[in-house]
């Protein structure tokens, strides 16, 4: 209750100037010359993943690759240390005279707990880093976004003008560009409703 | 444009019809959007009944023990074990095809990948059942965890192949399902996005995490499959190694042999193959999908079956060679006289293995016949039985006949409730895939749309031109030109 009572507390809307783009070969330069021209692109939504799209942005490369390798290991660490403590101090059992630190017949469980831990902990790390889980609840810029259009979200800062905004992604072949109040956060809330619980606060927030 | 990556003409393509990204939602989310079919309806119901009555086998087993089975004294496994090693051959095509495929870069894994995952799952649950009803007393099945107990603690034999089996297996099934329902993910924020009742909002909303498209997800996303398809791989090839560790480490005659890893693994990707035939042909027709899923997919799929039933062919020979080389009387009595004659009581069921292992999809050397449907589909169930024998093979006639003639156990044959435990699985395996195609998007919408421009019909055309230039002009035109 505290955490979502916190979570409400740090919530806020936005302003953002979006716009639609339907093919990828005007979306590329559209994101270089916008980054270019000073705005600040929130993010694009695209339907599937456009490779190279991430660098164009600037966003740096991610660090689940990393973290992957340490879930590994500690998987790895986990199996040996813990199949030796059992079957060399806790507990040894004889198996027809072989020694008790058997460590060749102990590589099946070390793998599969490596890949296990590996595996398991990537997962809930990439839903961590993206904030995904049952039942959240996001605010979404253009349904369409995971069909067939990539949706390109500038962020409004005091300095910028709207309008300048609005024209310069139209001639950049953006369509249907407008602005739009969206919230950034998460919240735990279903998706036939539209209402956020701190609707009330958020829009007090942006006048 | 960068997207464009250069692809021979020569390669067919892997979409066919002239799709944008927008059709191929429609097309795909279609059979989950619309009411079942009376087709749908009649094959769930059949499931849902072989799997009552799987349920009823496995109760009647529960209540009075094991010795509902025909298992006997020297025929500790029978139908059960047969069973388990048949599903979880089974269960390894999925992984295969979406994590080695990847790596390797086969575009055509895209169309059938996401169906041959959840197959994988379907089977793994099914293959799980048999070691854990064997247990006869099964509310201990918690036994065989490393958990601190109070009778020492005593350990489990962490030296023992059958705990192997016990990591190996629940880390596949884990590992299989992160990996397809982060697949799915994306998907079903397409169909939650569409969605027009309210109960399809809720459900597939909470059922797609609240996932975006936003470009540093996608990037995470890629990092993620990417990282699970390399440790899927070498997992794959371990699980049915630590299966063939069962018998491989005993000192059983004709189960006693270095062979089996490689050999048990060759034979899971045959019969897993043949069970994603099996269900894509049906599927691609009742769904609709002869799109996406092409005869080219069902070609190349077949091309693999030919491989590695060769593959499993010479370890049949191979391991009839060694029983000869060996000069050891007890692994030539159970390779020439237990199996390969045909006059000894199970000298059938190696001739049932060997006909339709080895002999029969030699077929698929022909191109004509690798692209026939209802031939596919003939094989696919002709594999998939003959797969079912090499397993009877492997154990029943390895131990029917023991050391001692007057310990040799009289004709095994299953009782009503071994054969009702067996199809109770196929009820469950068919009832979850029924589910599964009316529910879950049948094909990866997202990976389809990602080699749409680079592999889909309408944009093979416009590769004509590239075709004609010269690697020189090609490389001047589009060489340095990243994102412009």
């Amino acid at each position: 209750m505290k955490l979502i009572t916190k979570k409400l507390n740090t919530m806020a809307v936005k302003k953002f100037v979006t716009g639609n783009f339907y093919d990828e070969a005007l979306l590329f330069p559209a994101v270089k010359k916008v980054r270019r021209a000073g705005y600040k692109i929130h993010d694009v939504y695209t339907p599937f993943p456009i490779h190279g799209l991430d660098k164009e942005m600037g966003l740096r490369d991610t660090s689940l690759h990393t973290e992957g390798f340490i879930y590994g290991i500690t998987g790895t660490a986990t199996a040996v240390g813990f199949i030796t403590w059992a079957l060399t101090i806790d507990w040894r059992l004889n198996f027809g005279g072989k020694p008790f630190f058997s460590l060749p017949a102990w590589i099946p469980i070390t793998f599969e707990l490596t890949v296990l831990f590996a595996s398991v902990g990537m997962v809930l790390t990439f839903c961590y880093l993206c904030q995904l889980a049952p039942f959240v609840r996001k605010d979404h810029f253009n349904l369409k976004s995971t069909d067939d259009t990539f949706v390109m979200a500038l962020e409004c800062t005091d300095k910028t003008n709207e309008a300048e905004a609005l024209s310069y992604l139209t001639s950049l072949g953006a369509t249907e560009v407008q602005v739009q109040y969206k919230e950034t956060e998460w919240w735990l809330g279903r998706y036939d409703k539209d209402t956020k619980r701190f609707e009330k606060k958020a829009e007090a927030a942006v006048h | 444009m960068s997207l464009l990556r250069y692809e021979s003409q020569v390669r067919p393509p892997l979409v066919e019809g002239e799709k944008n990204y927008h059709q191929v939602t429609e097309d795909i989310c279609r059979p989950v959007e619309t009411r079942p079919t009376k087709a749908w309806w009649i094959g769930f119901i059949i499931s849902v009944a072989f799997l009552a009555f799987g349920i009823l086998s496995v109760t009647v087993e529960v209540i009075y023990g094991t010795g509902q089975w025909n298992l006997n004294k020297t025929v500790g496994w029978g139908w059960d074990i047969t069973n388990f090693v048949w599903w979880i051959g089974i269960g390894h095509a999925g992984t295969l095809i979406s994590a080695i495929l990847l790596l390797f870069r086969q575009g055509w894994r895209t169309g059938v990948n996401r169906a041959a995952e959840a197959m994988t799952i379907f089977a793994v649950i099914c293959a799980g059942q048999f070691p854990i009803w064997h247990m006869g007393r099964v509310w201990n099945a918690f036994f065989v965890l490393p958990y601190p107990n109070t009778r020492g603690p005593l350990w489990v034999n962490f030296n023992s192949p059958l705990l192997w089996d016990v990591f190996a297996i629940s880390t596949y099934f884990t590992v299989s399902l992160l990996f397809w329902y982060s697949g799915l993910l994306p998907d079903l924020a397409t169909l939650r996005d569409r969605a027009k009742k309210k109960w399809r909002k809720v459900f597939y909303g909470a059922a797609a995490f609240g996932w975006t498209g936003s470009t540093k997800h996608w990037q995470r996303h890629e990092a993620l499959s990417l990282v699970l398809a390399g440790l899927s791989t070498p997992l794959v090839l371990s699980v049915h190694t630590i299966v063939s560790f069962d018998f491989a480490t005993s000192v059983v005659p004709g189960w006693h042999t270095t062979i089996f890893p490689p050999y048990f693994v060759a034979g899971a990707i045959f019969s897993g193959f043949a069970m994603v035939q099996t269900l894509l042909v049906v599927t691609r027709k009742v769904l609709g999908l002869e799109e996406y899923i092409t005869i080219e997919h069902i070609d190349v799929m077949n091309k693999v079956i030919v491989l590695t039933g060769s593959i499993v062919g010479i370890a049949y020979l191979t391991e009839l060679f060694m029983a000869w080389y060996s000069v050891v009387p007890y692994e030539n009595f159970a390779f020439f006289q237990n199996r390969l004659n045909l006059n000894s009581p199970y000298g059938w069921s190696y001739w049932i293995m060997m006909g339709c292992n080895v002999l029969s999809p030699q077929i698929f050397w022909i191109k004509k016949m690798r692209r026939s449907l209802e031939l596919t589909f003939f094989m696919s169930v002709l594999i998939n039985i003959g797969m079912w024998f090499e397993r009877f093979v492997i154990i029943v006639t390895s131990v029917y006949r023991d050391y001692l003639p007057s310990a040799w156990s009289t004709y095994y044959r299953p009782t009503i409730w071994e054969v009702g435990f067996y199809l109770g699985t196929f009820g469950l395996f068919f009832t979850c895939y029924f589910l599964f195609s009316k529910f879950f998007p049948v094909i990866a919408l997202a990976e389809i749309k990602h080699i749409l421009k680079k592999n889909g019909a309408a944009y093979k055309k416009k590769m004509d031109e590239l075709e004609h230039e010269s690697v020189d002009e090609f490389g001047q035109k589009h060489g340095h030109d990243h994102g412009a």
